[in-house]
């Protein structure tokens, strides 16, 4: 060891008293640590490790997903037509970009560009924000349509109209939505012919709703906690706390950030693309 | 193996009285709750698992006390099912998965390691922490209705039972976080946190069983984490997953469930081999006997025990092809495992043996540990098994396995390391006693249930035939001398803490790093960062000095 281990015990107790020369050098070197190298290696090997565990948390629901879409493609091909496929690749666009300056931020944090760092981190954070809203709207529709999980899947017209259902299967046939028996038999007379109008739910419908609930609300909460974590980046960079010896934080956030973005980059054609 | 120059003599520096150690270092009931040191945390875990393990006793010995007798004997059978619910998950989740990694392993591994800290402080006092909060929700569900669905939360009774089923899946869902973060922690101290010269084939054996479990705490546990999730919402939402009448298949509860459950039940024995495996060659006063072997038979059994889930579905309507390969695997973790066993009993082989209380323990493990392990066998096979499943015989499998293999050396490596942890010797007479009385408990309480499952009794049922109630007698009683066995270690273990002696700083004689500091240790662990330069089992250097009741290294004073 180095001469320095001799006085390297002393962290325990806060680490600001007599210390060796190393860790005075690095006010972020936790004092169980020897080198700020050793530190940043443990923190990064831990990260990824912590990747894995995420995947395979997220695994169980991609397993469900695909037993279910096997077991009733149609219940699938249905439900997607009440997604919007353009808020989803907005979503998909901004969480993209918001990748490219969490990886910005490493560098800048490495480099101690302190503007930079502190832009890329807001920028990613607006990402972020975007992301959310555009996923409260979707959510929002959905509510207001009754398409919801489970037992409480009750589609309401509101739903047939929904500007996605619309654009793929063109308006339902006048009169069909009030029950009135002419426009009923219209529908049915579509759908004998091979149109793709599909008015009645498929049995299970209910189901694509609970697994498409479960898996973006997992995503969605991941994402909230991604951004208290790039608020927290944003405040360390705010106080200049970054440098070449200590850039570790941003790394592990980034690359958590990076996790959260590839998880929707497969929830975006499973979902949204299923056609 | 910390035969260094650096180590072995050097004295307290005077900035820390000779009185100083982690125990009394900082002072308050604050200086633990928010304490980042892993010794007390581990000792805060200790405590938690031990209070876990008698609340989960208090539970089996009211299950035991209603199978006295045929019928109704203290408790209506609704009660009783929550009894075996909350005991099972009482005794898996807060007893035996945290309780060798969490309590022992914090307080051993940096020490094993010649480290400061684990390499995650803060995380691992988070962890911490929600073991806590699953214990308390888990608790919590019974005030409100304890949940009656077995441990094992099998869909679509879970879905539909009246009882508090989401408190005690969401204490879990904490728990599983708990274990994964300690796991997690764990493997990269190991990775990164050695001291110089501490090869990977210089480890002690403790750190490899350390290892393999936390690599499967954290493949397996977020699986367990993502099923009780949907459980929760399939429950709260019906959307359709698991419960049949919405569509779902319970039978893909199973598999996720036992994805992790399987992996989960060397998460819990695993450990116990790495104790086991330091205690043996320390009380047998000689170098163990095919150390690579052992090491890497936990890897293998960590391998191998994510392959082999579907042995619990023989009878769940899997294919026999399915069926046929699962059990083939299963039959494969027989070998690490009598590789594990057969090299301890080499070990001990014209070894000079010591029967203390922990080498009691350790021998008490190869007994019930071998019988649990090869009923196994009966169990992996599919014809037996269409037979034994869910039966008594499955019950007295796993209390061997886990009750004789996890909690014994649980117990043993308690009694080897008490000293290290608090400073005292326990009182070697009671120790014995209390190993004896649990050896005998726990034969008497679980060999009979072989008997009567291969007889037909099921497992989990409230009432029986009269046919069976000598059985069930003869285990109710032994239930009892177990439970006194306890009660007998744990006072003498308490009456420890009040009175001398005080502990040498290497009772036993052991090579490994944390017998060449004082006994407590420092707040700081190691004076000086040993630098290591021989394996963990070498004992020619160390001989006995009846002054202090402990060992020395040749030709050094002791420094305490």
């Amino acid at each position: 060891m180095t001469d320095a281990t001799a006085e390297a015990v002393h962290g325990h107790s806060g680490g600001h008293g007599h210390q060796d020369p190393i860790h005075a050098a690095n006010p972020f070197l936790a004092h169980h640590f020897d080198t700020p190298r050793q530190q940043f290696e443990a923190g990064k090997f831990g990260i990824w490790l912590f990747l894995v565990t995420e995947i395979l948390f997220f695994s169980g629901l991609f397993c469900a997903y695909t037993i279910y879409r096997t077991l009733d493609p149609d219940v699938f091909e249905w439900g997607h037509y009440f997604l919007d496929t353009k808020l989803g690749a907005v979503n998909t666009s901004v969480l993209i970009l918001s990748s490219l300056t969490a990886a910005w931020a490493v560098r800048n944090a490495q480099l101690q560009q302190h503007r930079a760092l502190i832009i890329n981190i807001v920028i990613t954070l607006l990402c972020a924000s975007t992301f959310m809203v555009v996923k409260y709207t979707e959510y929002s529709h959905k509510f207001h349509a009754g398409l919801l999980p489970g037992k409480y899947f009750q589609p309401t017209e509101e739903a047939w109209e929904m500007p996605s259902y619309e654009k793929k299967n063109g308006p339902p046939p006048e009169g069909f939505l009030d029950g009135k028996p002419e426009g009923i038999e219209k529908a049915e007379k579509l759908i004998t012919r091979g149109h793709p109008y599909k008015f009645d739910p498929p049995p299970h419908a209910a189901r694509f709703f609970g697994i498409y609930f479960c898996m973006t609300g997992l995503h969605g909460i991941h994402v909230l906690v991604g951004m208290g974590i790039w608020i927290w980046m944003l405040v360390k960079g705010v106080k200049r706390q970054f440098g070449p010896n200590y850039f570790g934080p941003v790394d592990y956030a980034a690359l958590y950030w990076h996790l959260v973005d590839l998880i929707w980059i497969y929830l975006f054609p499973l979902l949204y693309l299923i056609d | 193996m910390a035969s260094t120059t650096t180590t072995a003599d050097v004295a307290p520096p005077g900035a820390h009285g000779a009185d100083d150690n982690y125990l009394t270092h900082e002072k308050g009931i604050a200086s633990w709750l928010l304490t980042l040191d892993h010794k007390r945390i581990g000792i805060m875990y200790f405590c938690c698992v031990i209070s876990a393990f008698a609340l989960g006793g208090f539970f089996a010995l009211m299950i035991r006390t209603e199978l006295w007798a045929p019928g109704r004997t203290i408790v209506d059978a609704d009660t009783y099912n929550q009894l075996f619910t909350l005991h099972g998950a009482v005794m898996v989740f807060l007893v035996i998965v945290p309780g060798i990694p969490a309590a022992l392993g914090n307080f051993v591994l940096p020490l094993h390691l010649g480290a400061k800290d684990v390499a995650f402080p803060k995380l691992n006092l988070m962890s911490w922490y929600m073991w806590i909060t699953g214990a308390l929700f888990l608790i919590s569900s019974l005030i409100v209705s304890a949940a009656d669905t077995g441990w094992t939360f099998y869909t679509p009774y879970s879905t539909t039972t009246p009882t508090a089923v989401i408190p005690a899946l969401a204490g879990v869902f904490v728990l599983g976080f708990s274990s994964i973060f300690t796991g997690l922690n764990f493997i990269v101290t190991i990775h990164k946190m050695r001291a110089p010269g501490l090869t990977w084939f210089r480890l002690p054996l403790f750190v490899w069983g350390l290892y393999s479990t936390a690599i499967m705490q954290v493949l397996a546990t977020p699986v367990l984490g993502i099923t009780l999730l949907m459980l929760i919402v399939e429950r709260a939402f019906g959307i359709g997953i698991f419960d049949p009448a919405l569509g779902g298949d319970p039978v893909l509860f199973q598999h996720f469930f036992w994805f992790y459950s399987h992996p989960a039940v060397y998460i819990m024995v695993v450990p116990a081999f790495g104790v086991i495996s330091e205690i043996i060659p320390v009380f047998s006063r000689k170098r163990l006997f095919g150390y690579s072997f052992i090491a890497l038979s936990s890897v293998a059994i960590a391998i191998l025990s994510f392959l082999v889930w579907g042995h619990h579905m023989f009878v769940s309507g899997q294919s026999v092809l399915a069926g046929s390969i699962f059990s083939a695997i299963t039959f494969l973790i027989a070998i690490p495992t009598a590789i594990k066993v057969l090299n301890w009993i080499s070990t001990m082989y014209k070894g000079s043996i010591h029967l203390d209380t922990p080498m009691l323990y350790a021998l008490m493990f190869l007994w019930v540990f071998t019988i649990g392990g090869l009923t196994g066998l009966f169990l992996s096979t599919m014809s037996t098994d269409v037979h034994l499943h869910d039966t008594y015989f499955v019950v007295a499998h796993f209390h061997y396995v886990m009750m004789g293999g996890a909690i014994t050396a649980f117990f043993g490596g308690l009694h080897y390391w008490w000293p290290k942890m608090w400073g005292r010797m326990y009182n070697e007479t009671t120790g014995r006693w209390g190993a004896l009385a649990v050896f005998i408990g726990l034969n008497l309480t679980f060999f009979p249930q072989f008997i009567m499952g291969s007889r037909g009794m099921p497992r989990r049922y409230y009432n029986y035939i009269p046919e069976f109630q000598p059985f069930h007698q003869a285990s109710t009683i032994g239930a009892f001398i177990l439970g006194m066995g306890f009660l007998v270690t744990t006072v003498s273990l308490i009456r420890s803490l009040l009175k001398k002696p005080d502990a040498p700083q290497n009772p036993w004689g052991a090579n490994t790093l944390e017998w060449t500091i004082p006994s407590p240790p420092a707040y700081y662990n190691f004076d000086k960062i040993p630098h290591v330069v021989e394996g963990p089992y070498e004992y020619a250097d160390w001989e006995y000095d009846d002054k202090i009741g402990g060992y020395v290294r040749k030709g050094h004073q002791e420094a305490t």
